[in-house]
């Protein structure tokens, strides 16, 4: 039976084609595109979807582009590839390339945000039936989405073809979506809100929602049904959600904190000056990705790379310098220490702005580090996901550093008895600069992770340097492992406040949490002697 | 030895800190002097620099041309470092010490209180550029940027209408400027018939940038069956992380449209826009407006920074307007005294760079088009919508309890900053 309905149609398609093919005036069409105000673009789109021809989709996509022209010497309607305002003008229906002009000769057509929504619904009814599978699905989305009862015909026919099973899923979906804008029976209606409710993620359950709110009786139940259960899927996942959102915040804290719990946690310096070398990280990378895309483009994917070891080299030898050339003379002064490096805070940032300007400055993401990756109701951005992994290694390789180098043992020694280490040959000025230079550069590592996710401006690292010193206080000073665990112990609570008591609130909370926790246990989470116990 | 060592880096510090003071205090006697009282360091610094870049450029055509009544005009710049105590401070240098005629200054509604009762005390004029959250109306102050009936408003109907938006999420930072907009807001939705229970409003900290928790919210809060749009008052840097979270997490601006009120040509100069394309913002002026003012005004303020990317944007425009009506204005009153300055200012019209002409109107607000531009991939605007005349700028907000019975009208007999209209008298319930 399904068989032969589907001959039919077939025949029917087959049928009406050399039809089309007589009336269809395309230029007048495509010329349509690019008269009148935005209803009447509007009306066009649908019109040119009402042919159903394949060939008119690359106008539709480059419409929504901004990449189709209308020629001012003679009124028609062009696609236009811009390179440096200069554009190649392409017949849209031929496929020629006619000429490449300057970009005052074209005016572009223009859409707005419900001109995309028509086409992208328009653009999915006419590659349903696309090669691709990924077009596919892309297509099967966008009907989804824009639930058009017209397209059910070429929608079943898609279906009766389809053999790739993600898919048909998908297909079946907007089938169902498309049939409840339909007068189907009861039946017909509640078994397409079962594969929507299937579906179960927040395009499913507005749909339902908006079918609970416009449908009766019956109806209605069931929507409000198949809705109740997407929400209940929902909240099972928002815990998963918040303990990812939490972990990612808890890595960032911990990337912005490890450098300051080595200048701070292991030496006691009161490094203000901490959040600039921050900073001063996202600038290298900065530098390194203009570099790249001045001289050699297909590179950029791989800047973070060329970046991650300069960033730690250029603020390492800074952390050196300053070293050398302040704290070295203000070891056991806290106060002036504090004071000092918070000057020296506020020189890095003006003279960072008299360089590179006041204005942000953009930092690509690479393509591996853009979008996001879905599991379940969970959606986990790439950026973060990397900066998480990348926080780890870094605190990897630091403890590395200080449990199985000699560099590692010095710094221990000088940290916990510095006449003795001395008396045992090690020069301990020397092992200071260096451990003062290695924090450095690890916040260096950590501007370069920053920059991918905020602003990189002369201001960067001063978002960073309240929240790094609660970290190393919390977790306890001069410990890595605390670092760590205070790291993640704060950006966890942090998620779970934000939602309820909202983000200034949370944040107030959070202090409020760790004033009490440090009346409790001055040391934070995991107390160690150092030098800055004994002072 | 060592004391002495510390305090020299001390000093080092300090003196990389405090910034250059005016240019050139002691020169010939006759010019004009011209305050300019923009955040050189500091975090205001990443939107104030450029402004004060253009009042210079603006003072140096105004040279050219002849300067002003015969003399030369001379810019004294001074540094509040973005500290809004800091602002009162060098606001009366500026009067007192340097004795300028008249000061372009401030940004964010903090420094102009923290200023206002300077100018008033020793009766300067200031010229605010920025837009801004209205219920105020000084007699020293003449506000360039948009009061929220040449902003907001006007952006949230042509969401209701074109995008047929019927969800609110208004997100803001926590500060005087979005909570008092999306006050003004509320009202307004609510009486345009939109259930409370479909607005959600929501403040962040300042330079929030962990926006994972709120994008999500974001998304549940659309994903009720109804047209949902953002309206945005976040300001400054918390924006480009705002922009690439909802990027990341996927909300196209056809889903889910933000239209931001503090977002312009120089914020998206620090993102890849690619992903925004199509989100919104309202101003009162575009770098991409096509106009032959604007072209002109584009290509001298390239020529004066030597930098062709350099972007120009509303505040800029502001000062533009601004600093155009206060020349008109002392021409008009042939002094730089404030008194008559003052009183020539209201009427002065000059040409804005949207191709009309803007007028001082009798509250100190001016009158002006209001755009709405969707954000393009090479990080302009394009207009989508635009009114259809100037819009006068409302400064007492209509929908507002406090103020909706209230206006301004600095001119003769009446010259109050919050006249009554229910109880016929100057000073009504809300004013300074």
């Amino acid at each position: 039976m399904i068989r032969f309905l589907i001959l039919l149609l077939l025949g029917l398609l087959a049928w009406a084609s050399p039809a089309r093919a007589q009336e269809p005036d395309h230029r007048a069409l495509v010329a349509a595109l690019a008269e009148g105000g935005f209803s009447e673009k509007e009306a066009a789109i649908q019109a040119v979807a009402a042919t159903g021809d394949p060939s008119l989709v690359a106008v539709l996509e480059a419409m929504g582009d901004g990449a189709l022209y209308t020629r001012k010497s003679d009124g028609l309607v062009l696609i236009g590839e811009e390179d440096r305002r200069q554009i190649t003008l392409i017949d849209p229906l031929t496929r020629e390339t006619l000429e490449t002009v300057g970009s005052r000769e074209v005016e572009r057509v223009r859409v707005n945000n419900r001109l995309r929504r028509a086409l992208s619904a328009a653009i999915g009814a006419m590659t349903l039936l696309s090669p691709d599978p990924n077009v596919r699905s892309e297509a099967a989305q966008s009907v989804f989405r824009s639930a058009d009862p017209e397209a059910l015909e070429t929608l079943d026919e898609a279906l009766a073809r389809e053999s790739d099973d993600n898919v048909r899923a998908r297909l079946e979906q907007a089938r169902a979506a498309a049939l409840l804008e339909t007068d189907a029976d009861l039946e017909t209606k509640r078994a397409a809100i079962d594969v929507i409710t299937a579906r179960g993620d927040r395009d499913a359950l507005s749909l339902l929602v908006a079918l609970r709110a416009s449908s009766e009786g019956e109806l209605q139940e069931a929507a409000a049904t198949g809705a109740a259960a997407i929400e209940r899927r929902l909240k099972r996942w928002e815990i998963a959600q918040h303990i990812t959102y939490g972990i990612s915040l808890g890595s960032v804290l911990l990337l912005a904190a490890i450098g300051l719990a080595i200048t701070f946690g292991v030496m006691g310096v009161i490094n203000m000056a901490h959040g600039e070398m921050v900073m001063l990280g996202a600038y290298t990378t900065f530098v390194v990705q203009e570099a790249i895309r001045s001289y050699y483009p297909p590179l950029f994917d791989s800047s973070l790379f060329i970046a991650i070891p300069l960033a730690f080299l250029v603020t390492g030898i800074i952390g050196i310098a300053i070293e050398r050339g302040i704290i070295r003379w203000l070891y056991g002064r806290p106060l002036e220490t504090l004071l000092a490096t918070w000057g020296l805070s506020l020189v890095l940032q003006q003279a960072v702005r008299s360089l590179f300007g006041p204005t942000n400055r953009e930092v690509g993401n690479p393509s591996w580090m853009s979008g996001a990756i879905e599991i379940g109701a969970l959606t986990i951005t790439a950026n973060r996901l990397w900066i998480l992994v990348f926080s780890l290694a870094v605190f990897a390789a630091l403890m590395l550093i200080l449990k199985r180098t000699s560099f590692g043992l010095e710094m221990r020694a000088v940290t916990q008895n510095r006449q003795m280490a001395g008396a045992m040959g090690i020069r301990t000025g020397r092992i200071d600069a260096m451990t003062f230079g290695l924090g450095s550069g690890v916040a260096g590592l950590a501007g370069v992770a920053l920059s991918q996710i905020d602003n990189v401006s002369p201001n960067l690292g001063q978002g960073y340097i309240i929240d790094s010193f609660m970290v190393v206080v919390f977790g306890g000073v001069g410990n890595l492992w605390g670092t760590l665990t205070g790291a993640m112990t704060l950006g966890i609570v942090n998620k779970f406040l934000e939602p309820y008591a909202g983000a200034v609130l949370a944040k107030i909370l959070v202090l409020v949490f760790i004033i009490l926790f440090i009346q409790k246990r001055p040391r934070g989470l995991f107390a160690q002697r150092g030098r800055a116990v004994e002072a | 030895m060592r004391h002495r060592s510390w305090g020299r880096h001390l000093s080092a510090a300090l003196l990389g800190t405090s910034l250059l003071v005016g240019a050139g205090g002691a020169m010939a006697q006759e010019t004009i002097k011209v305050g300019i009282l923009h955040s050189l360091s500091g975090t205001m610094a990443i939107s104030e620099t450029t402004l004060k870049d253009v009042m210079l450029m603006l003072v140096e055509e105004q040279n050219k041309k002849g300067g002003l009544l015969g003399k030369q005009l001379e810019a004294v710049v001074v540094d509040p470092a973005s500290d809004w105590p800091l602002f009162a401070e060098r606001a009366r240098e500026l009067i007192e010490v340097s004795g300028v005629s008249a000061v372009f200054g401030c940004w964010t509604s903090v420094s102009r209180k923290s200023v206002l009762p300077v100018f008033e005390e020793l009766n300067n004029i200031l010229f605010y550029p920025v837009q801004y959250e209205g219920e105020e109306s000084s007699r020293n102050v003449f506000y360039t940027g948009a009061a929220p009936n040449q902003q907001a408003i006007p952006a949230v109907d042509y969401l209701m209408e074109e995008e047929g938006v019927e969800r609110w999420v208004l997100e803001g930072t926590d500060y005087v400027y979005p909570r008092t907009t999306n006050k003004i807001l509320e009202a307004y939705l609510i009486q345009k018939g939109v259930d409370p229970s479909d607005i959600d409003i929501n403040y962040t900290p300042f330079g929030h940038s962990d926006w994972q928790t709120r994008v999500a919210a974001i998304k549940d809060f659309g994903s009720q069956g109804k047209k949902t749009a953002v309206v945005s008052t976040i300001n400054g840097d918390a924006n480009v992380p705002f922009y690439r979270e909802l990027g990341n997490q996927g909300i196209e601006a056809q889903d889910i449209p933000v239209v931001a009120f503090s977002v312009g040509e120089e914020e998206l100069a620090g993102i890849d826009t690619s992903p925004l394309v199509g989100h919104l913002a309202a101003w009162n002026y575009f770098m991409s407006v096509d106009t032959d003012e604007n072209a002109e005004f584009i290509d001298a303020w390239h020529a004066y920074i030597g930098d062709d990317a350099r972007v120009s944007n509303d505040p800029m425009e502001a000062h533009y307007i601004g600093f155009n009506m206060w020349v008109e204005a002392v021409e008009k009153a042939g002094t730089t005294d404030p008194d008559a300055v003052i009183d020539a200012m209201v009427g002065v019209a000059v040409p804005n760079l949207t191709g009309g002409l803007s007028a001082m109107m009798p509250n100190h607000h001016i009158t002006k088009p209001v755009l709405i531009g969707e954000i393009q991939d090479d990080g302009q605007f394009d207009v989508v919508w635009e009114t259809s005349g100037l819009v006068v700028g409302d400064e007492w907000s209509d929908y507002l309890e406090g103020s909706k019975d209230l206006i301004a009208d600095w001119r003769e007999p009446m010259a109050c900053g919050n006249y009554n209209t229910a109880t016929g008298s100057c000073g009504g319930t809300v004013g300074q």
